[in-house]
């Protein structure tokens, strides 16, 4: 899961109505180099909330210096946008559980995949 | 000052006060959604307590002690494993009082809050929430044997076997077991009708079966014993007793604790039948033949809280006011008394008959008609088949559709796109100017996607966990007509278009009741055996491998399921209609139903081995029905699974989207067999 994947990500457990961002609790993070496109992230940086993703990658010690508040003109400043492609793109999570902030219900993350389904009760 | 202060609180009750309104009503068309139970606005005397339920974990005496706060209660109806409970009090004031008192009230369950919601009634209908009583055949006798004579034979057989060159005994997974006469075979569920044991049935129980004679219970002497012990917390797999092994009736002396026996029919029809210590239950005709039999393995049954005046005290049945409660089970030891068939079976029931047909299938499932039977419908028939079926369906599924590629592509640079119901993943890939994020049903799917280094997770499509709005366009892709209800087809358009911004888009497609449009035969008609085993085609649906396993057998399983619809369920509330039988389709054959289950013909290799494994449990006659296999007969080389559709029929999928709220149907169109619509979501 990539913390672009988290993003948009939020807990649907029935009743919740503050289930997002889901709190990550990684115990293995890998990265994976992926093709930097300028143009792309910063397409997807308005879509993004930046405040979310700066929590995400502090969670999983992969804050190191990214911005806390979105900079301006980031269209043309490389070297932020090449920050967020890490964070966003690169950093995997592969192993541990996301966590409803509500409801405290713990959704695993198993080789990179969150199982987000639902008991009959939650659903 | 003080005044503004109350103004503040009168303000702040107020707010919870219609916090608790809205929960009420939303509760109140819960129960009429799901239990046929509708509530009115004017007081009466009757009231349905939501969440006040023993499917809830509230037991009676709990209920009954607040109920009492409200005046004086005439009955509590508890139906067992539901969510509410219904009250009937003597006076109207008193369920006025406990309407204003209960409502919200939050009791502890064990180790969860329990909150009540009340809404008055019209009236309660124990008719209507009656089922037949027993099944067609059964007959249950109270007291047959005595305390003495119970004592007697309970010492005869004793387990620390002193007789063992007369017996076989053993120890099964869940019950002890021994027998008498002839052994009973686990292996084919039968006997060695040529090797009785020697000694017969032991001497003690000769007045017992004399007894059964002379009330006419049977005409024959039974000469097959087989005596089961159960523990608190074991029992017994559903099943019917092999029609060629033994005669009918069969009898069955319960000794030592009462149980709960589970009897079904084929239709989906159940009735609990509560079988009382020292009582003798006489399985005849349609209940011997049709209706299979078993425990539950438990260690509480809901039972009637007061002894009902007639001997037959069926759970589901809520005679005498249904007043139910939790009762504890001990050490029960079963003689069942059976006669061993020397003739090849001849009763009316051929589909349950091995003599007849050879192993009988158990009968398809009906078309749902309650939500939980979608649920379990649903999780039998798609979800856990395509978790068999993954590795060999995700092998077959390479080629993306050329329209749906279009689509695709049109999408802006940078846009998000969800595809639900993503399978492998094999259009999370298409446009890498996407952000393009997958998820289904399937983890073993979305494995698959995860592998492909795709982004995935495993989610429903009805609930799916995307915050509203973040995605500019959604694809579902041959996943909703899964759903096996219209209000879950709906719901599941709804969940696409509550995930997508306003002015984003959704593509729909569904697989097409007319294969055959336009004079043009779908791919999926012209398809060869050959082309479908290479998963050449571009169409999504193939369906057939190596499998020359008898459509024969198909054909014969449709023909029967026509004829095995006999009468309907009573057990459902609102359902008055019959449920319909699901049709097995043939596979390239034109459909001839719109709710039916598809074959799939699993390849070994690459997918699932253990698919054709035994689950490991005892089984006696014939077991559950499941997906897989058990209907093929014929010993194929490939496991066959079904997966159950509903194909749409034209401007079905049209109609069933301008249902939805904020929603405009931007195209509509027929490709290759399916209906596919793109829809935008207007402004919210």
């Amino acid at each position: 899961m990539k913390l672009l994947t988290h993003n948009m990500l939020t807990s649907h457990v029935k009743g919740v109505t503050k289930g997002y961002p889901l709190l990550i609790k990684a115990t293995e993070v890998t990265v994976r180099e992926v093709e930097f496109n300028p143009e792309f992230v910063s397409r997807m940086i308005p879509k993004l909330e930046w405040s979310a993703l700066v929590q995400a990658a502090d969670w999983i010690g992969h804050l190191q210096d990214l911005p806390t508040e979105l900079v301006t003109d980031y269209e043309k400043n490389e070297d932020f946008l090449r920050k967020v492609h890490r964070v966003l793109l690169e950093v995997e999570v592969l192993e541990g559980c996301l966590q409803c902030p509500e409801s405290g219900r713990e959704f695993p993350i198993s080789r990179g995949v969150p199982n987000m389904l639902l008991n009959e009760d939650e659903a | 000052m003080e005044t503004c202060l109350e103004n503040v609180k009168a303000v702040r009750r107020s707010k919870e006060e219609k916090k608790r309104i809205r929960k009420q009503i939303k509760a109140s068309h819960t129960l009429l959604k799901h239990e046929g139970i509708s509530t009115v606005s004017n007081p009466t005397k009757s009231l349905v307590v939501a969440n006040g339920g023993l499917g809830n974990c509230v037991s009676r005496e709990q209920l009954q002690a607040v109920l009492g706060e409200g005046g004086e209660v005439e009955t509590l109806i508890m139906h067992p494993h539901k969510p509410y409970a219904l009250v009937t009090y003597t006076t109207e004031a008193s369920a006025q009082n406990v309407h204003a008192l209960l409502n919200g009230r939050q009791l502890q369950c064990g180790d969860q809050i329990v909150t009540l919601y009340l809404s008055y009634v019209k009236t309660v209908d124990i008719g209507k929430s009656m089922c037949a009583a027993l099944p067609p055949g059964l007959v249950l006798v109270s007291e047959f044997v005595s305390l003495e004579e119970e004592a007697l034979l309970l010492d005869a057989l004793d387990w620390t076997s002193r007789d063992e060159e007369v017996t076989v005994q053993k120890s099964l997974k869940h019950r002890r077991v021994k027998h008498y006469g002839y052994e009973f075979r686990y292996d084919n569920n039968n006997v060695d009708k040529d090797e009785p044991l020697p000694g017969g049935l032991p001497q003690v129980c000769v007045p017992v079966l004399e007894r059964c004679v002379g009330d006419r219970h049977v005409d024959f002497t039974p000469d097959q014993l087989t005596v089961n012990q159960y523990q608190a917390g074991q029992g017994i797999p559903s099943h019917v007793d092999t029609h060629s092994a033994f005669e009918d009736p069969i009898l069955s002396l319960s000794l030592g604790a009462q149980t709960v026996m589970d009897f079904r029919h084929p239709d989906g029809r159940s009735i609990a039948v509560v079988l009382p210590q020292r009582s003798l239950l006489v399985m005849k005709g349609e209940s011997r033949y049709l209706w299979t039999h078993g425990i539950t393995p438990r260690k509480f049954d809901v039972v009637p809280a007061i002894a009902p005046k007639s001997p037959a005290a069926v759970t589901s049945d809520l005679k005498d006011h249904s007043n139910l409660t939790l009762s504890r089970r001990g050490t029960r030891t079963s003689l069942t008394f059976r006669k061993v068939r020397r003739t090849p079976c001849d009763c009316a029931y051929p589909s349950a008959c091995d003599s007849q047909q050879g192993p009988a299938p158990p009968s398809p499932p009906s078309l749902p008609i309650s939500q939980s039977a979608a649920c379990r419908l649903e999780a039998e028939f798609v979800h856990s088949v395509y978790e068999e079926i993954a590795g060999h369906f995700s092998s077959t599924r390479h080629s993306p559709w050329p329209q749906v590629c279009h689509f695709l592509s049109s999408l802006e640079p940078g846009s998000v796109l969800a595809d639900v119901g993503c399978g492998n993943g094999k259009y999370l890939g298409v446009n890498p100017e996407v952000v393009a994020m997958g998820c289904d049903r399937s983890s073993a799917l979305v494995q698959i996607c995860s592998e492909r280094h795709f982004q995935a997770f495993v989610s429903d499509a009805l609930n799916v966990p995307l915050r509203s709005g973040t995605c500019d366009a959604c694809i579902s892709i041959a996943v909703i007509h899964h759903f096996s209800t219209q209000e879950r087809r709906q719901a599941a358009v709804e969940e696409l278009i509550r995930i997508i911004r306003p002015g984003g888009r959704a593509l729909i497609y569904v697989w097409a009741l007319e294969q055959d449009y336009r004079n043009q035969k779908s791919k999926y008609l012209k398809e060869t055996k050959e082309q479908a085993d290479a998963g050449s085609s571009t169409d999504h649906h193939i369906h057939g491998t190596k499998g020359q396993t008898g459509n024969a057998t198909e054909d014969h399983y449709t023909a029967q399921d026509l004829s095995g619809l006999t009468n309907c369920c009573s057990m459902v509330q609102s359902g008055e209609e019959s449920p319909v039988k699901l049709s097995i389709h043939t596979n390239r054959t034109p459909f001839n139903s719109q709710d039916l289950l598809v074959p799939w013909h699993l390849k070994s290799e690459g997918a699932g081995g253990s698919s054709q494994g035994t689950r490991g449990e005892e089984k006696e006659g014939r077991g559950s029905k499941m997906a897989k296999d058990t209907w093929d007969v014929t010993s194929s080389p490939s496991p066959v699974f079904h997966r159950y559709y509903h194909v749409f029929q034209q401007g079905e999928l049209e109609e069933l989207c301008v249902r939805v709220k904020g929603v405009t149907i931007q195209s509509s169109y027929h490709d290759q067999g399916n209906w596919c619509v793109i829809l935008e979501k207007t402004g919210d």
